[in-house]
């Protein structure tokens, strides 16, 4: 069997993610990673279970999105014909994987957190109350994984180098990008891949810097409610929960956040959650490993002294 | 212009949910319209009023488009409320435990039908949570993709729409002509109440059910559930009141777990 995944890259550089991904594929069969990307980004992927590398290197995907994405996939997909194609679930992947689904005639299973060897997907579902294994039945298994989800193997990797080019059909040129801004990560850590994440809602009335200083003593990215990101204290991308960013970091820190059910369904699979909030009755405290009744700006900078201490 | 939008009834986001021989149990628990799809059908109606309104006799019109259970009609009943024209249920148990696939491709197939300038979609079910209906309808129906829009101009007389699309990838400006599929996020508007006027209004609207028989759309499964099981609850952990040390305490925690 063989099995084809997307590498992931954050700012120009391989992710973890594309190790993760390799991982699991490499259960089923052997790995060729693409890379929608030059052949100076190919020449990154150096650690994981990886046989091939194929870059398709088309400035289409920059203009046009995830429908060029999905032509330069069909492309390598026809001349490798995988069993199983594994995508990180972000939302570029997943739609990415939704098309080409359809255009396979293949079955699709998103936001899965395990892939075993005969490509049985297990997903965390309900805010990960139920644990479901599924398998597609139809075409190539498309899988989108979680990031976070496995330990990824980072055995060196010397993988076989090749470049593709493909076409973009003019019906994946529809919809034409004119222009693009980059989101503000201030040096910390992908949202989704980071160990630790550090959250604030709208008990910080505006102010992080508590969340960031910890955050940053951690080496965590910083996370926010909705309610923080309605108010504009923090961007969209920064957003935790059902219609942000589902994180399971093995440390999750809610601070000043209520534990509403929609955040609650992007953090609630994390290893460890911690909650700092004045009321006792939040229901954050339901799902707390850890809860500290108490008010944010007192109980972080402390936390942060602690750290501090602890280092020196 | 000619608007759909596709809506879907889900259980309540507060209701427990459970699995039922591989589904989604949807008896018993209280079933609403799909919050994020509250936002398409605003945003339709938003674009509808600022060229000229929809109401009888204007050049607009939105329809609802809803694949469900008969009983998915009280869901598309809110939508009409607030403003919606009139609605398409497509409907049969044929359809149970359809996947996005199905879903896509049953809906595709009556959108193709409508010669609609513009479809819009929520940007996910708050049950199913996949994500990728808009997408896998641009596909389907070779239509330009216009998701996760965080705003939404449209242009009538040029027939052309241009989105921001918000994503973890950051914001990009995005054009296309007519038609596409647009999904909106949820901060692009507050969807509106549904007034005592639009409730009544709503009760004369049409809701027209179709079955599955005249759809061109091949319905097959596309996985399987091998099994699914409840986990273990998270029990509630260690709670402390900060008397002047929850900091420290939360680092001599962190540290037993070894996170710091
Ligand atoms: C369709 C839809 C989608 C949604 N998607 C999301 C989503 O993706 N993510 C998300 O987060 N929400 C989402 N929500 C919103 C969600 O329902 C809540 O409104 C939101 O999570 C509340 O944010 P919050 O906890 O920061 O604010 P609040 O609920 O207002 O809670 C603030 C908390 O801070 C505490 N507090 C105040 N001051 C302090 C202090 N000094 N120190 C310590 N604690 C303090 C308070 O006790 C309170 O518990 C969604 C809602 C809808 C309808």
């Amino acid at each position: 069997m063989s099995a084809v995944i997307l590498a992931e890259f954050s700012d120009g550089k391989v992710s973890k993610t594309t190790a993760e991904l390799a991982t699991l594929a490499a259960r089923t069969g052997d790995v060729t990673a693409v890379v929608l990307g030059n052949s100076q980004m190919a020449a990154q992927i150096l650690a994981g279970p990886i046989k091939k590398v194929i870059a398709v290197d088309n400035a289409d995907v920059l203009a046009y999105g995830v429908a060029a994405a999905v032509d330069a996939l069909a492309a390598v997909i026809a001349q490798e014909s995988p069993k199983v194609l594994l995508i990180a679930s972000s939302a570029f992947g997943k739609e990415l994987a939704g098309r080409l689904a359809v255009r396979t005639n293949s079955g699709l299973i998103t936001d899965a957190v395990d892939v075993a060897a005969d490509a049985t997907a297990t997903q965390l579902v309900f805010g990960g109350s139920t644990t479901v294994h599924s398998k597609v039945s139809h075409g190539i298994s498309i899988i989108t994984v979680r990031p976070n989800s496995v330990d990824p193997d980072l055995t060196p990797a010397t993988p076989e180098v090749s470049t593709l080019t493909s076409p973009t059909s003019a019906t994946s040129q529809l919809a034409k990008i004119t222009s693009t801004q980059a989101p503000v990560k201030g040096g910390r850590p992908e949202l989704t891949e980071a160990q630790i994440v550090v959250s604030g809602g709208r008990g910080t009335n505006g102010d992080f810097t508590p969340v960031e200083t910890f955050a940053d003593l951690l080496g965590g990215a910083v996370g926010a409610s909705r309610a923080a990101t309605d108010a504009g204290w923090y961007p969209h991308s920064m957003q935790v929960g059902q219609t942000g960013k589902t994180v399971s970091p093995q440390l999750y820190v809610a601070c000043g956040i209520s534990g509403a059910i929609q955040h609650r369904a992007g953090m609630q699979t994390s290893k460890v959650i911690v909650a700092i909030n004045k009321d006792p009755e939040a229901p954050i405290f339901e799902v707390a490993d850890f809860g500290v009744v108490g008010d944010l700006f007192a109980v972080l900078p402390q936390a942060s002294e602690g750290i501090k201490a602890r280092k020196s | 212009m000619k608007i759909a939008v596709c809506v879907k009834q889900v259980p309540d986001s507060w209701a427990e949910k459970k699995m039922n021989s591989g589904r989604l149990d949807r008896e018993g628990v209280d079933a609403v319209l799909n919050d994020l799809d509250e936002y398409a059908v605003e945003e339709a109606l938003r674009i509808a009023e600022a060229h000229g309104g929809n109401e009888e006799g204007s050049s607009n019109t939105v329809t609802l488009i809803s694949m469900g259970p008969e009983r998915a009609a009280e869901a598309i009943r809110k939508a009409l409320s607030m403003g919606a024209n009139n609605a398409i249920l497509i409907s049969d148990v044929a359809l149970a435990g359809a996947d996005a696939l199905t879903t896509s491709e049953v809906l595709a197939s009556v959108i193709k039908a409508e010669a609609f300038d513009l479809v819009i979609c929520g940007t996910e079910s708050t049950d199913a949570r996949m994500s990728v209906v808009p997408a896998m309808l641009a596909e389907r129906l070779s239509w330009a993709q216009l998701t996760f829009a965080g705003s939404v101009k449209v242009n009538p007389d040029a027939k052309s729409v241009e989105i921001t699309r918000v994503t973890e990838s950051g914001v990009d400006t995005i054009t296309a002509q007519f038609p596409a599929v647009i999904s909106v996020i949820e901060k692009i508007n507050e969807p509106r109440y549904p007034s005592f006027k639009g409730i009544m209004a709503a009760k004369k609207k049409s809701i027209e059910t179709r079955s599955a028989a005249g759809l061109a759309a091949n319905i097959s499964a596309w996985s399987d559930v091998v099994d699914a099981t409840p986990r273990p609850a998270r029990g509630a952990g260690i709670k402390v009141e900060d008397g002047g040390t929850g900091g420290d305490a939360l680092i001599t925690y962190l540290a037993e777990k070894k996170l710091v």
